[in-house]
């Protein structure tokens, strides 16, 4: 028996072909693949070193239907600038320049073009596809890998000590009109925010939650599962800042222990009860904190917080 | 038109004139001039340009890489540690084969912290594949800034122009400009090629194995040394637009010279006084300017120097633990030809230690006695 069509809740157009490089289950493809479906043909995108600058495929290859320039780690910003100046000199200022770079090149090494980009509030948008740690190099630390996490360079027995470097508030910092959160489990809500910062002038930053299956140590099928599990154990919370104006787009109905979410990755494997107990009180100071910011910055601007219905869907 | 302008506004008026369409920059004793004068063009609406103020080197040499593949004409100019900075990326404009133009004014390395002339800045970056053309004057300077855009995007390389700390960025000269319209037919707007396109999609610069990148090597090479010919053929051109023609290396009352004395930059100004005072005393003294440094003007130089008594090179530079660079590439040039003369390698000025022409009487005359070490240091104080 024929299976009765279900709507599409994305567009069925794809930019991207199969015949990339990426591991099985790697979400950086996934995260490509929404964004591209939001920003359509009149896109470049500019790659700094990072897993997708393999992922795209060897020379003469390319697996994008727009195009693709390569650039150093540290300058994916600088180089986003660039061609949007180039582009506007040539009469294309439509186009959507787009960076795409990684954690590390963004939260660590291209940091300082990343600001100098947000602080002249360019005509970009940078998107960083957050896999927690370096993983073309082989899964050493970042500083957006999370406390308590395994890398290559914080062994199991020395695991990161330090949390999470918080790019979503340093890219608020800089008073860009729109900063937001995305994950991959989520590509809806991908879609709807990189077609709202589509529409909007100057800088938009995004970071995409986007799994690793092999950095994560965990079977690719987990790939899209852990990143919802992350968003719906508030420790990956999907938000939207416009003009400095929290909201949060999702809030769980009834969270998820943090526990079911860290215990499906080898990463943190290590952790003993109370250490990923420390991360629960972490987690739930940091989803206080987005209540308080959401509250206080909506009252600031003279904006009614729309009680958002909470999640029907079962928090799995 | 003649105008007074010093060294470092002449850099901004050559971007100007040359219609440079994205400049990005960073402030650095002894360029800021350049950077604040850009500024206003692009601010007051004469010069047709983005101004990326960039948080630093590293980024303004990226923003006109990003520039350059979107198809326009990109200009930047810098000095010493923002040079080295951008080292990484000079490196990625001439390997994606983009024609960006910079003007380097020569500054001295730290430490100890310096601002005074010296080469080491751009010559550290010979091998990232760039053209690089060392000005002698204020002229030299605006001349070779527009032969370098005209060049960089005939060969798609990028092209880099040198001048002196304070001797020429800050000296003001007289300077003839030539008409907007001449310089546009000389220049006209970049015939870009493979540029980042939404209408043309493709990768650029992605994982390249040992099958294809040994290639891409091979036809950067040679594109450099096409680059000779598109120099003379566009020197040609300018000098019969302006009556002022550039040579690859230029020789200075060197047809009977015995003893010649290779220089570069402004000291080769210095040098030409110093060789008509050796010549009123009859002494048969030449002086050879090199202007262009890469591609290196090997041909030029071996048909120039073959044959004479000895080769004096002054070098405002030192590669620590071998010798004087341009000494270094003449001797690469020289060496194994037919009738070699000596080359006798002098260090001099460096961090902006004043060359005079006695200086350089006396460089030239230690290099004539037979005894004369190949490699000397002049005037260490004890
Ligand atoms: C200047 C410089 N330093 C180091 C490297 C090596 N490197 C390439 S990619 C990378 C890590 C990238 O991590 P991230 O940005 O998180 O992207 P991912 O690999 O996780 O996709 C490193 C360290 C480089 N290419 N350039
Ligand atoms: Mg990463």
């Amino acid at each position: 028996m024929a299976e009765v069509p279900k709507k599409l809740t994305i567009p069925a157009e794809e930019h991207i072909c199969s015949g990339h490089l990426a591991c099985q289950g790697c979400g950086a493809v996934l995260a490509m693949r929404y964004a591209l479906k939001a920003l359509g043909p009149n896109t470049v995108y500019t790659v700094p070193a990072c897993c997708w600058s393999v992922i795209d495929g060897p020379f003469p290859y390319t697996t994008l239907g727009v195009p693709l320039f390569h650039i150093a780690f540290e300058a994916a910003a600088a180089s986003a600038a660039g061609l949007a100046a180039g582009l506007e000199m040539v009469g294309k200022e439509d186009v959507n320049v787009v960076a795409w770079a990684g954690d590390g090149g963004t939260a660590d090494i291209g940091i300082q073009a990343l600001s100098g980009a947000a602080e002249r509030n360019d005509n970009i948008m940078y998107i960083c596809y957050d896999n927690e740690a370096y993983m073309n190099t082989g899964v050493q630390r970042s500083s957006s890998t999370p406390w308590g996490a395994w890398t290559t360079t914080t062994p199991a027995r020395h695991f990161k000590k330090r949390p999470k470097k918080n790019l979503v508030d340093i890219m608020v910092a800089h008073q860009i009109p729109y900063v937001a959160t995305a994950a991959i489990a989520f590509p809806e809500d991908v879609l709807k925010k990189v077609n709202k910062a589509k529409q909007i002038k100057g800088t938009k930053y995004l970071q995409i939650f986007a799994s690793c299956p092999p950095g994560w140590r965990m079977a690719p099928e987990y790939a899209v599962k852990s990143v919802r599990m992350a968003v719906n154990a508030r420790v990956w919370p999907l938000l939207e800042v416009d003009n400095g104006v929290y909201t949060i787009t999702r809030k769980p109905r009834k969270p998820l222990p943090v526990a079911d979410y860290l215990r499906l990755q080898g990463r943190f494997s290590h952790l003993t009860e109370e250490q990923v107990e420390e991360i629960q009180q972490m987690v739930d100071h940091n989803w206080e904190r987005l209540l308080f910011l959401e509250k206080s910055t909506h009252e600031m601007a003279g904006i009614p917080l729309e009680e958002k219905k909470k999640t029907k869907e079962p928090d799995k | 038109m003649k105008e007074v302008v010093t060294g470092n506004h002449v850099v901004s008026h050559a971007a100007r004139v040359g219609r440079a369409q994205v400049v990005s920059a960073y402030p650095i004793t002894p360029q800021t001039q350049v950077v604040e004068k850009i500024s206003e063009f692009v601010a007051d609406g004469v010069m047709d340009a983005k101004f990326i103020k960039v948080e630093s080197e590293h980024s303004a040499m990226v923003a006109c890489i990003g520039a350059s593949a979107a198809g326009v004409r990109a200009f930047t100019a810098t000095s010493a540690q923002g040079l080295a900075l951008m080292h990484e990326v000079l490196h990625w404009a001439a390997n994606a084969r983009l024609p960006v133009v910079l003007a380097n004014i020569n500054r001295a390395m730290g430490p100890p912290w310096t601002i005074w002339t010296d080469q080491i800045d751009s010559l550290s970056q010979r091998d990232t594949g760039w053209i690089q053309f060392y000005a002698e004057s204020n002229q030299d300077i605006f001349d070779s800034i527009l032969i370098a855009f005209k060049v960089a995007e005939q060969v798609d390389l990028p092209a880099m122009v040198v001048l002196e700390a304070f001797f020429l960025s800050h000296t003001a000269e007289p300077v003839d400009f030539p008409d907007q319209e001449d310089i546009d037919r000389f220049l006209p707007p970049r015939p870009a090629r493979n540029t980042v396109d939404p209408e043309n999609p493709a990768a650029f610069g992605g994982l390249t194995g040992p099958d294809h990148y040994y290639e891409l090597k091979y036809m950067e090479h040679n594109a450099m040394l096409e680059a000779k010919e598109t120099i003379a053929a566009a020197t040609q051109e300018y000098g019969d637009m302006t009556g002022r023609y550039y040579k690859m290396a230029d020789p200075y009352r060197c047809d009977d010279a015995e003893t010649v004395l290779v220089v570069s930059g402004g000291v080769a100004s210095t040098a030409k006084d110093a060789v008509d005072e050796a010549r009123e005393a009859g002494w048969k003294l030449g002086s050879l300017k090199i202007w262009a440094f890469r591609p290196f003007p090997r041909e030029e130089v071996r048909a120039l120097l073959l044959g004479r008594k000895r080769v004096v090179v002054v070098d405002r530079n030192i590669s620590f633990g071998q010798e004087g660079i341009f000494c270094s590439e003449l001797k690469a040039s020289l060496y194994s030809q037919p009738e070699a003369p000596p080359v006798l390698g002098f260090i001099a000025g460096l961090g902006g230690r004043d060359i005079k022409g006695r200086d350089l009487l006396a460089m030239a005359k230690a290099g004539e006695d037979p005894d004369c070490p190949e490699f000397n240091w002049y005037g260490v104080k004890p």
